[in-house]
């Protein structure tokens, strides 16, 4: 998928404000698993067909329900005895890491490792690893003699990164940033300012998920009403839709390498996009009840940052997860903000994945960054009646768009608990 | 279980530990390490895989009968005679 050369780049970069080059933060690589693709040529070409990755899925205790589960490869850049050692969580983000800088093109061999950052953003962790050890026990009338060894470095919450680091000699500052669904947003924003604050030159962020070997999270959702039910799998995820009934859930990973953008200029990297905005805040009102009102702040705060009006963004990518009331709240945000403008599309692409948890908001994002290059924006499937309630005028639904040029990717993704991130990129 | 269907057992164990290896060559009288990649949490395993699957339980001071094959075995002959083979 060709980009533009950093170099290039210099011409279209005059906008940003106050900014100087050792101080913007681009994306130069992209590693990514997700249940209908495993590099971002096969996942955009999916979101491009209107292709589902959501299938039949039997957990322990729940029995059938839906999933998206992913199908990369392992094995590629782990043995098998280090796949058995850690976890589901570690696993993706090593392929995803591992896929990332190689598609960013940097020598890796010659990186000092200490200068390599690792900020992972999940929705939750330790989970997995906590009912597998309860499930074994129990067949041993509850010894906890028999529970492992293994239990405490799977389940700590710098896990996801730890894994990463130990398997590519990072020696740098890793994070791992619990943020449930905000999770993957979370990640590249902190990598962001690390960048800035000079705490690392090469950064891998993003989010992953490991949550759908969890049952606890499939029975919580279904004790909230909140679990998606349909007898056909690819049709099981519609946000906005008036027969929507709830959430698919689904593992997957996404990471970037961020880089300042005077680092790739010299290098003469490839640049996906360019960090304009970003903002972060809380809802301050419930546990599980999103705020349009903070919704909203935090879109308008990411547009002040970025020095932009409503009207500059050409695309938002919507968090929206097909709950009955999540995603009439976010259209209402949306609504506050962007008017009745026409000029900015709107889409969801957990229409076609289900709801990636943790990496839900990076994976979303990567699946329109190609929308830079070919102007055309993926759309939101499984839209049959559309909701009144949801009705925004520039949502594209069912069939891609072709639009006159994209230059500014507004992400959404919010969390339990109220919290909400959303992120700018600009067109490289 | 003899001594033979034991060396099995750990044998087995030491597959699922260590799956990357190739245990055809595994000499009995020679270390687990030396022959091996093996940490203390792989080891960990062996006394928690012998534990779940035979009910054998290992103090830690007799860890050290674990370092090779033969003295794995001839330390477990005891502990597992009256096991029956499954």
């Amino acid at each position: 998928m060709p980009f533009p050369s950093a170099r290039a780049m210099i011409r279209n970069v005059a906008t940003l404000p106050q900014l100087s080059d050792d101080q913007r933060v681009v994306i130069t690589g992209v590693g990514l698993t997700s249940p209908n693709g495993n590099s971002l040529a096969e996942y955009r070409q999916a979101l491009l067909e209107g292709r589902s990755g959501v299938r039949k899925y039997h957990i322990r205790y729940v029995g059938e329900t839906l999933a998206g589960e992913c199908n990369f490869d392992d094995l590629r850049y782990q043995s098998r005895r280090d796949v058995r050692r850690g976890t589901r969580a570690g696993s993706i983000g090593i392929y995803c890491a591992r896929e990332a800088i190689a598609d960013a093109g940097v020598a890796w061999e010659q990186i000092d490792r200490e200068r390599v950052g690792v900020y992972i953003g999940v929705t939750e962790h330790g989970n997995v690893e906590t009912e597998n050890e309860i499930h074994e026990i129990k067949a041993f009338d509850y010894d906890t003699k028999i529970w492992s060894h293994h239990h405490n470095p799977r389940t700590v919450a710098n896990n996801t990164a730890g894994e990463i680091t130990l398997n590519m000699g990072i020696t740098g500052p890793p994070y791992t940033i619990g943020a449930a669904c905000a999770a993957g947003n979370a990640g590249v924003i902190q990598a962001t300012q690390m960048l800035r604050l000079g705490e690392c030159d090469l950064a891998l962020c993003g989010g992953v998920s490991e949550s759908i070997r969890t049952f606890g999270i499939f029975a919580g959702f279904a004790s909230q009403g909140a679990l998606a039910v349909h007898a056909d799998p690819a049709r099981a995820s519609r946000p906005f839709d008036r027969e929507r009934n709830g959430i698919v859930v689904s593992e997957g990973g996404c990471l970037f390498t961020l880089e300042r953008y005077a680092d790739a200029a010299r290098r003469g990297a490839k640049i996906y996009g360019e960090v304009a905005g970003h903002a972060m805040n809380s809802d301050a009102s419930d546990f599980v009840m999103p705020n349009p009102d903070q919704q909203a702040r935090c879109v308008e705060l990411a547009l002040k940052r970025a020095g932009l009006n409503a009207e500059d963004i050409d695309l938002v990518s919507t968090h929206a997860t097909a709950t009955a009331s999540g995603d009439i709240q976010e259209c209402a945000a949306l609504r506050r903000v962007f008017g009745t403008s026409r000029r900015t599309l709107v889409n969801n692409t957990k229409s076609f994945i289900g709801h990636a948890m943790g990496a839900a908001g990076a994976l979303e994002l990567a699946g329109n960054l190609p929308s830079f290059h070919d102007g055309v924006v993926h759309p939101t499937i499984n839209v049959e009646d559309l909701d009144e309630q949801c009705e925004l005028p520039g949502l594209v639904l069912n069939q891609p768009r072709e639009a006159q040029q994209v230059r500014y990717i507004l992400n959404n993704s919010f969390g339990m608990l109220g919290i909400n991130s959303v992120l700018i990129i600009k067109q490289a | 279980m003899t001594a033979e269907e034991i060396r099995q057992e750990v044998l087995d164990i030491l597959a699922d530990i260590a799956p990357d290896e190739d245990l055809s060559e595994l000499k009995d009288d020679q270390s687990f390490r030396q022959q091996m990649e093996l940490d203390s949490m792989d080891f960990l395993d062996i006394v928690m895989e012998l534990r779940k699957r035979h009910r054998v339980q290992i103090p830690e001071d007799d860890y050290v009968n674990l370092a090779s094959m033969s003295s794995t075995v001839k330390y477990l002959e005891p502990l597992m005679r009256d096991i029956q083979k499954v």
